[in-house]
Formats: structure tokens, C-alpha cells, sequence
């Protein structure tokens, strides 16, 4: 699948929720299934510091593949976080670098990625793609 | 003491109160971040701009007129309101930080020197932190710190101790933002004035709650800002003992602060005008007296007493709910309650509450040294006022009830 069909299959998971409280209990859930996150990575190199909640953005790069993994101290944060990285990780850095995302919109959690909002999630979303940069300016280079 | 009105009558007064969010009815209980204003003063702040509208102290015409008579008008409602001694101790400024930054920097250049010492507690909001810190910087001075327990009373012993004949000014709040302790200024003013400092108190979160009186407290600065005693925001203000004051450089130049102007010197006007460069925020001083007014006359100890009965509410239902803990149990403390549902992240109780319809506060509340104090990230505030309901309260309880079964 690329970054589009997965964004609208988390569209469509979405839909079935009929209220808020669903989709919170669904982003909970996320949450807690979001794989683990080294510990050794907890550093304030990996740190996406947002004022409500913190984030962990973990970058790695083989074979043209970037992997994200991704960590929160909130779980609803975490919900999304584990979102994101559903959508970005395992791709390759022209798909990031090309991807618009416009799931976060879709299902209703556009506040969530205001700058005002201040959870790391809109800072998480930039770093990703300037990893993404990178690595595309890496291979180019090669 | 009875509020001069209903608990139906003052909610009428407050229109954003029947606001629906997310499509349940507000429930308001982030009053310390900012209060809602009422009609009175929505009131007067429209019909001065379409009746009343000039420059203050500058013209010889009728509107300038009104609207100067109606500004000092509001000079002397914030100087009764406080029971200063004369109306030029009361200084208009855009709010608490912009009266804290003043004192920081007339203050500072005016007696502070290499070596010296600033005092503030443990529980300051940012503003009442970082423009001492600037200032310290500044001059090589040295910012020493009040403690305070773990239930959010300042230790007076250390406190006694930590007046020095370096120390030059004491700059503490009056009610702590989250923890609610209401500290014991007079007594810190006392043991100050005893060693000749003066003592700033950051009356932000006090001025909302009941009486002040900075003639009895005998502090030398009392600053609050507008926006939170149910006035407009832009507007604060800065008393001074007008002894003080008189010692202070002006801390900004321009219109209406001086007496006479040459390129070669300039005389500075006397008070209160000399600390109010530029066109002042009139409309927000007359609003702001409005706000007062509207207090008075509901009764001040009324609104006190009113609070005090729903935090004691809220405090009884949330302490019910398992491995909550609540920050700042002092036994004199105002309607703010902080706390942390087991070990639910602030964030996502406040998000779920926000969905609910319930506004509270998450974070660090500007006050990132108390939160490293007690070791967390962050809490959830919920600050109540007197137009809150006995309902709202109920509501905020069976919220985290149903937060802590969401995150179980």
C-alpha cells in the first residue's frame, strides 16, 4: 500500500466511530499498541519537545527504507504518533518528502496538529520529513 | 454573607456561560488562566467607543474631557478597590508582567548592584521569575529562593534566614497559581520592612478572591492584571507607595510622561503620569473598573465565601476518586485545585474533558520550577469562580470519574 491507500484506510476505520469518546478510546488503544521504544533513544538528540506532552522520534535508514520508531508520554498523543508512523514508516524518502497528508483532517484531529496546541505532534510531522530530506540528499549524493 | 444577586441573575450576566462546546454545555473552571467578564463591562467598554471616544490628558476639547474624567474616574475605583492612599500610587499597565517587568527594571537601576540579592519564592509563576532572573543578569546579582512543603506553605524559618543585608527587594506572590496557597504576605512584609527591603507581592491570582487592602498588607508593590477579576485584558495595574515611586526612573519614554522636553534634557511629569508613557489603555481601565465595581457590589467577601464552599465541594469529590493526588493542600488556600488522576498523563484527562465540555487547565501553568518541585511534567487545573454551580463541580468529579475508567 503507499502513503495515500493507508491514510484512507485509517479514514475508513474512523468512520465506524459514532462520537468522540470512541475515537479517543480507539487512539488509546493505538497508544498502548504502538511498538516499543528503546530506551537508549531517550535522549534529547531523539526529543521533539512540545509544552503539553513529549515526543521520541526515532530515525533509522537501510536499503533506501526509512523506519521510524516513536514514543509519548500521553497516550492519546501516542495514539497519533502511532498513526503517523503507520503512514511514514518503512518508505522510502521521495515518499515522505512527496506525501501531503491529509488524514489528520479527515478524521477530526486536525486541533491536534495546531501549532497552538503545543503536543509535538506538529513538530514530530516536520521532523520526519527533514529526516526525510536528508536521507534523499544522502542518496543523491551517492 | 449573601451575593447581592442569584446564582441565576449573575449567570445572566455572564453571556459566555451558555456557550455549548462540542455540543454539551461549558463548564468553565479555568477562571486563573482568565475570567469571563460580564455584561457591565462589555457594556461600558462598547458605549465608551461609540459615545466617548478621545485621547486622554490632551485635549482642551469635550470628548478628551469626558474621557479623562472617566479614566482618573477608574484611577480612583482600582485605588478604593486595593485601599491605596492616594490614586497617583495607582499606575495602568498592559497587565501583571508588564507591572513586574517595570519594577524589575526602575527597581534595578535605581538600588540593585553586583553582588546583590533578589528574593522570590519557589512558587512563581513565570512573570514573577524571569524579569528578576533578566534583571540579575543585568547586574550580576543573585536570585535566591524561597521553599516551600510539600502540602504548599512557604518555610518562613528559611525564609527569615535567607534576608540578608544583600538582599535588596522580596518579590512574592500572593496566591500560589497551583497550589491556590494564599501566603502569608503581611508577615513576609513585616519581617522584610524589619531589614529595610521592600517587598513586591504579584497579586495576579489574589485580587479575584476577596479583599485586598495593601494599606494594611504595607507592601511597597502590589501588581494584578485586568483579565483575571473579570475585566478586559491589556490592562493591569502597578501600586506603589508613592514614596517608592517617586525614587524610580521611568522605565519608558514618550508622550504624556514628562514635564518639559529639549534636546538636552528632559523633566519627567509627576505621578501617577510618569510611569504611563504613550496613549494609555483607557478603555480597558475603564472596563476593568467596571469589572470592580460589579464585584463590590455582589459583595467581595460573598465571592470569597461562595468559592470557598465550592472548593471544599470539589475537593471533597475529587479526593474520592483512587490515586488521585492533589497538589497544594495548605489550610488557607483559594478555589484552585490541582491534581493527577493515578497515573493518567494531564494531557489526555484534559483532552477528554475538553470533549465533555469541561475546561480546565493542563501543563506546567507557567510555573515549570514548582512542577519540578513536586516531580511531574505537568497537572490539570481546574480554577474555580463564584458563577461556577455546585453542578459544574459535580461535573468535573464524574469527568475524571470517567477519564480514569477510559485510561484503567
Amino acid at each position: 500500500m503507499n502513503i495515500n491507500e493507508i491514510q484512507d484506510q485509517i479514514i475508513e476505520e474512523f468512520a465506524v466511530f459514532g462520537d468522540w469518546m470512541e475515537r479517543y478510546e480507539y487512539l488509546i488503544d493505538l497508544g498502548r499498541s504502538l511498538g516499543p521504544f528503546d530506551e537508549k533513544h531517550k535522549t534529547p538528540e531523539y526529543l521533539i519537545e512540545g509544552c503539553q506532552s513529549k515526543v521520541w522520534l526515532y530515525p533509522s535508514f537501510e536499503n533506501g527504507i526509512i523506519t521510524f520508531t516513536a514514543e509519548s508520554d500521553a497516550l492519546i498523543t501516542r495514539g497519533i504518533v502511532a498513526l503517523l508512523v503507520r503512514v511514514f514508516s518503512g518508505r522510502t524518502p521521495a515518499e515522505i518528502v512527496d506525501a501531503s497528508i491529509y488524514f489528520i483532517e479527515k478524521i477530526g484531529l486536525r486541533e491536534n496538529l495546531s501549532p497552538t496546541r503545543s503536543n509535538g505532534l506538529l513538530a514530530m510531522m516536520k521532523q520526519m520529513r527533514l529526516y526525510a530530506l536528508a536521507y534523499k540528499a544522502k542518496q543523491e549524493h551517492q | 454573607m449573601q451575593l447581592a444577586k442569584s446564582i441565576e441573575e449573575i449567570r445572566a450576566d455572564f453571556p459566555i456561560l451558555s456557550t455549548m462546546a462540542h455540543g454539551k454545555p461549558l463548564v468553565y473552571l479555568d477562571n486563573g488562566a482568565t475570567t469571563q467578564k460580564p455584561l457591565q463591562v462589555i457594556n461600558v467598554m462598547e458605549e465608551l467607543y461609540r459615545t466617548t471616544n478621545a485621547n486622554v490628558h490632551r485635549g482642551v476639547h469635550y470628548l478628551s474631557d469626558r474621557v479623562s474624567e472617566r479614566y482618573e474616574a477608574a484611577r480612583e475605583t482600582a485605588r478604593a478597590f486595593i485601599n491605596a492612599r492616594s490614586r497617583e500610587e495607582i499606575i495602568f499597565t498592559a497587565g501583571t508582567t508588564a507591572s513586574i517587568n517595570a519594577v524589575a527594571f526602575s527597581f534595578g537601576e535605581r538600588y540593585v548592584r553586583e553582588g546583590d540579592e533578589i528574593l522570590i519564592s519557589g512558587m512563581e509563576h513565570h512573570a514573577n521569575i524571569v524579569p528578576w532572573q533578566m534583571l540579575c543578569e543585568r547586574k550580576r546579582a543573585k536570585l535566591k529562593i524561597i521553599p516551600f512543603s510539600d502540602e504548599g506553605v512557604l518555610d518562613i524559618e528559611a525564609y527569615r534566614t535567607l534576608l540578608t543585608e544583600r538582599t535588596r527587594i522580596v518579590a512574592v506572590t500572593h496566591v500560589s497559581n497551583v497550589l491556590g496557597t494564599v501566603n502569608p504576605v503581611k508577615e513576609i512584609v513585616a519581617e522584610a520592612h524589619r531589614h529595610g527591603i521592600p517587598v513586591l507581592v504579584d497579586g495576579a491570582q489574589g485580587i479575584q478572591h476577596g479583599l485586598v487592602d495593601v494599606t494594611d498588607l504595607d507592601c511597597d508593590f502590589y501588581v494584578f492584571s485586568g483579565h483575571k477579576v473579570y475585566g478586559p485584558n491589556g490592562i493591569g495595574v502597578l501600586y506603589g507607595k508613592a514614596d517608592m515611586l517617586n525614587e524610580l526612573p521611568p522605565y519608558q519614554g514618550g508622550g504624556d510622561m514628562v514635564a518639559n522636553v529639549t534636546f538636552e534634557k528632559t523633566t519627567y511629569n509627576v505621578l501617577p503620569f510618569k510611569f504611563e508613557a504613550g496613549t494609555t489603555n483607557f478603555t480597558g481601565a475603564i472596563g476593568l473598573a467596571a469589572a470592580l465595581d460589579y464585584l463590590s457590589a455582589l459583595g467581595r467577601e460573598a465571592v470569597a465565601q461562595r468559592e470557598q464552599s465550592l472548593l471544599a465541594l470539589a475537593t471533597a469529590g475529587l479526593s474520592a476518586i483512587d490515586g488521585i493526588r492533589i497538589y497544594g493542600t495548605a489550610p488557607h488556600k483559594v478555589s484552585v485545585i490541582s491534581f493527577l488522576p493515578g497515573t493518567i498523563h494531564q494531557l489526555d484527562a484534559g483532552m477528554i474533558l475538553d470533549k465533555m465540555g469541561i475546561a480546565v487547565r493542563t501543563g506546567t501553568h507557567c510555573a515549570q520550577p514548582l512542577m519540578e518541585r513536586y516531580g511531574i511534567t505537568g497537572n490539570i487545573r481546574a480554577s474555580i469562580a463564584f458563577y461556577n454551580t455546585e453542578d459544574e463541580v459535580e461535573a468535573l468529579v464524574k469527568g475524571i470519574r470517567r477519564v480514569t475508567e477510559m485510561f484503567v
